[in-house]
């Protein structure tokens, strides 16, 4: 049982609550994960530790309302218990020195890439960080990045802040900025983290996602978190969520988190993501 | 059948093994209710008269945990259902559970002195009558907890072999804690094995009852992960690890990851531990599919093929082999005919093809033959060649089996592990080569039984209180 300590929206749709797991605090590294249940009879969904203090005892979770469950989570208040956050799971995102590192985050992976962004800033990386939204007003924690890192980028769908477009527009953006790049790490929804890995495929850079596929346990029980990285069969849960991006089987990844959209229409209605919501007409039999 | 011997027999040899009744098939295949009801106190007592009450009871031998059979058998003849649910507690903390699913006819009522007579003793049933009699009455004795020690153990994993621990250590007056990754005590008993088979209430009791002896429970709480496995050390005296065969096993061939290929563990957790057969009022979602194969032939598949079919799905079972070598417990083989599962023994999956939404949509398989035994004493499987055969389904269930859970192993250096990654622990007593670690159940010996567990577990007890005690 964990305490929710503080709960607010940070943009329509995506909301940060901060949670009394004092364990968790303790123990958790960037690129981490929990799973937590809404109510008694919830289901379990992973979730990123966005950011945490060990000292209080608490962890931030940034996570965006699209189903049943982060519906649930966005109608608690502060005060509320959560019956079940467990973890840290996953294994942490590799921070070595690697020179100049990207980091792309977009919806809920604005706040999941922070504490990485933070730890290759301690080991003395140079880190650009883009944000990519489909609109201005979907950018959050700007001021946050803004401090920590040696350039921010920012790309929207609609122009309205930074650069015009996708992900895509990385390559001509880093030409302009001129400087090399040795890794890039993404963090968010699906798209974009496939996207990503499109982009920087014919610049052999090194790319790494943190892949979110359905999960139950996330200790490697089920195996429903199974992913195709190259030839080989890996559980998300346990051998990541963090993968070579240009060795995932990314038609897979997709297919395969749309298992349960019939059972989940409700997310039709709630989620505000024109991709999810496409991805739903498309899988209706 | 043969006639008793005409010695001086004081009664006659009642050889008739009584019934317990059961939902009828045609029921009980449209709901999820326990399917065996039972038997009702005259019936128990009239099976439990049929006893020879043996010197030298052979059936002894052979239940894992050395339970006082002919013991508890005799007060339920008696009638004194109390003093049976006393004997039977004295070795085995769970019998509700025990006799609802231990392989009986492989273990205790196999080497019964009637089996040869075909009439052994239904012993199974009758420690669950005693159990559930118990039960019935609304309150278990509560046992005298001797005075504390001020020793502390920590176990890890809530299922069979760690609640013994507990139960034996926490009345040897040591404090208890059981960490759990889930957010249910229970381990395989309530994520694994279904509601019809073992209603969950039963093992809800069994670990409320812990609670009241003073075991203390966390839930969510993944050891290696939450805290490593050196950092509880530092806290507690010993440290028993029953984390379980959780890891689940595919074939690694072509369409495994299709939509619709699920792990029997995947697909059993979302039915029972996550109540999938109450969605939409409970949150998880079940698919009910149409025609589901089920690959494997041991308990696992039996479960999930029997939940499918209350999920409304025609089902087949592909195993490799023949009925006789199916390892399932005999009755749940029969209770899966009675209920329509079909069978089709000699099949080895080699495909899965998908539709273009990358849907599961038929199974390829091939047809075998049984060649010479094995090492084991079973008779291998040979494919025959080019009976490659293509079967229609909108599922499958992948049940061939789990290994031991690797995230102990993976974040406890110095622990030593064996080849399948089992946790290597002496027999005897569960030491592994840790100090101050003991471990036992399915991550030392891989997939087994509930009660192997448990007398893994007991074990361990035994030599965690002897460590304790002489320090
Ligand atoms: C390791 C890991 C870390 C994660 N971290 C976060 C996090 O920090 N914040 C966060 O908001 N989410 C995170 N997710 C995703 C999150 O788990 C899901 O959004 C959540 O399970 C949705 O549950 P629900 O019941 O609300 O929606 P459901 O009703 O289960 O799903 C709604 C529908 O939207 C689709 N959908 C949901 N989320 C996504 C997505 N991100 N990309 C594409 N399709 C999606 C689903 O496939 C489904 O069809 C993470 C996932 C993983 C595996
Ligand atoms: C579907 C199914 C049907 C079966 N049917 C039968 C049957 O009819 N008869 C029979 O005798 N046997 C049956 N078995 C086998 C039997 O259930 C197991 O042998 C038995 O449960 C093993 O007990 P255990 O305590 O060793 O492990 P488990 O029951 O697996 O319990 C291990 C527990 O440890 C927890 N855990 C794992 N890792 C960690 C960690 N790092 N930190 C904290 N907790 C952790 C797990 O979540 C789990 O709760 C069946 C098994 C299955 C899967
Ligand atoms: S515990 Fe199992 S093996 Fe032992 S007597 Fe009971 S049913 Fe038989
Ligand atoms: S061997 Fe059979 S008849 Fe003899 S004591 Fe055991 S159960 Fe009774
Ligand atoms: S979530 Fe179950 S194995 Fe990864």
């Amino acid at each position: 049982m964990a305490k929710i300590l503080t709960k607010e929206a940070v943009v329509p749709n995506i909301h940060a609550m901060v949670v009394q797991a004092p364990a968790i605090a303790a123990q958790v590294q960037p690129g981490q994960f929990v799973i937590v249940r809404a109510d008694e009879d919830g289901e379990r969904i992973p979730l990123s530790v966005a950011d945490w203090n060990a000292a209080a005892g608490t962890i931030t979770l940034i996570f965006m309302e699209v189903g049943g469950t982060t519906g649930k989570l966005a109608a608690l208040k502060a005060g509320d218990n959560l019956p079940t956050v467990v973890g840290p799971l996953g294994i942490p995102t590799e921070i070595g020195e690697f020179g100049t590192v990207m980091c792309i985050g977009g919806c809920y992976g604005i706040g999941s890439i922070y504490p990485i962004a933070r730890a290759l800033k301690q080991k003395g990386n140079k880190v650009i960080m883009v944000m990519e939204a489909r609109s201005s007003f979907l950018l959050y924690w700007e001021d946050r990045f803004k401090k920590l890192v040696d350039s921010l980028i920012i790309i929207t769908r609609d122009g309205t802040k930074g650069y015009r477009g996708h992900v895509s527009r990385v390559p001509e953006i880093m030409k302009s900025l001129g400087r090399p790049v040795h890794r890039i790490i993404v963090n968010g929804c699906t798209f974009l983290l496939k996207r990503a890995s499109d982009m920087s495929r014919p610049y052999e850079m090194k790319t790494i996602v943190s892949l979110n596929p359905i999960m139950i346990d996330g200790t490697g029980m089920c195996g429903v978190c199974r992913v195709t990285v190259g030839t080989e069969t890996r559980f998300a849960c346990v051998h990541g969520p963090d993968f070579d991006g240009h060795l995932v089987d990314w038609e897979e990844l997709l297919q395969r988190r749309k298992t349960y959209i019939v059972e989940e229409e409700i997310a039709v209605t709630a989620s505000r993501c024109e991709e999810h919501q496409a991805a739903i007409r498309e899988s209706r039999p | 059948m043969t006639e008793p011997q005409p010695q001086q027999q004081k009664k006659k040899l009642d050889l008739d093994r009584r019934e317990m009744p059961k939902q009828s098939p045609e029921v009980r295949r449209f709901n999820f209710s326990e399917v065996a009801l039972g038997y009702p106190g005259e019936t128990a007592m009239a099976e439990a008269a049929r006893c020879l009450q043996c010197k030298k009871p052979l059936c002894v031998g052979n239940c894992p945990v050395e339970i006082n059979i002919p013991g508890f058998i005799k007060h339920i003849a008696d009638g004194d259902f109390p003093g049976a649910i006393r004997v039977l507690k004295e070795k085995n903390l769970l019998p509700a559970v025990c006799g609802r699913v231990c392989p009986q006819e492989e273990q205790c009522e196999k080497t019964c002195v009637l089996v040869k007579k075909g009439g052994q003793i239904a012993i199974g049933r009758l420690e669950r009558f005693a159990a559930d009699w118990e039960a019935a009455q609304g309150k278990a004795a509560i046992p005298d907890i001797p005075p504390s020690t001020g020793k502390k153990v920590a176990v890890v994993g809530g299922g069979p072999a760690g609640l013994t621990v507990a139960g034996d250590l926490i009345l040897r007056g040591h404090a208890v804690t059981i960490f759990e990754a889930l957010h249910k005590l229970g381990g395989v008993l309530t994520y694994g094995i279904p509601e019809f088979r073992l209603p969950k209430a039963i093992v809800n009791r069994e670990v409320d009852y812990l609670k009241t002896l003073g075991v203390e429970v966390i839930a969510d709480f993944v050891v290696g992960k939450t805290r490593t496995l050196d950092s509880i050390l530092q806290e507690y005296d010993a440290v028993f690890i029953g984390a379980g065969a959780g890891l689940p096993w595919f074939m690694n061939i072509p369409g495994e990851n299709l939509n619709g290929v699920y792990s029997a563990n995947e697909y059993l957790t979302r039915m029972n531990l996550m109540k999938g057969f109450l969605f939409p009022e409970y949150d998880t979602p079940i698919k009910r599919h149409r025609k589901v194969a089920v690959v494997g032939g041991g308990n696992v598949a039996m479960d999930c093929a029997r939940t499918a079919l209350r999920l409304g799905a025609e089902v087949n079972i592909i195993y490799r082999r023949s009925r006789q070598e199916l390892p399932a417990r005999l009755e749940e083989v029969e209770n899966a005919e009675e209920e329509g599962i079909i069978f089709k023994f000699l099949t080895l999956p080699i495909r899965y093809i998908g539709d273009e939404r990358g849907w599961v949509k038929q199974i390829e398989y091939l047809k075998m033959q049984l060649g010479e035994p094995d090492a084991s004493g079973r008779r291998s499987p040979v494919p025959i060649e080019g009976s490659e055969t293509l079967m229609d389904v909108d599922a499958v269930v992948c049940a061939i089996g789990n290994s031991p859970n690797p995230m102990i192993p993976a974040t406890t250096p110095g622990l030593q592990i064996g080849k399948k990654g089992n946790i290597v622990a002496d027999e005897a007593t569960g030491k592994t080569s840790m100090d101050r670690v003991w471990a036992g159940g399915d991550v030392v010996t891989g997939a087994a039984t509930v009660i192997l567990a448990m007398g893994a577990g007991r074990k361990a007890a035994r030599s965690i209180h002897e460590y304790l005690s002489s320090r």
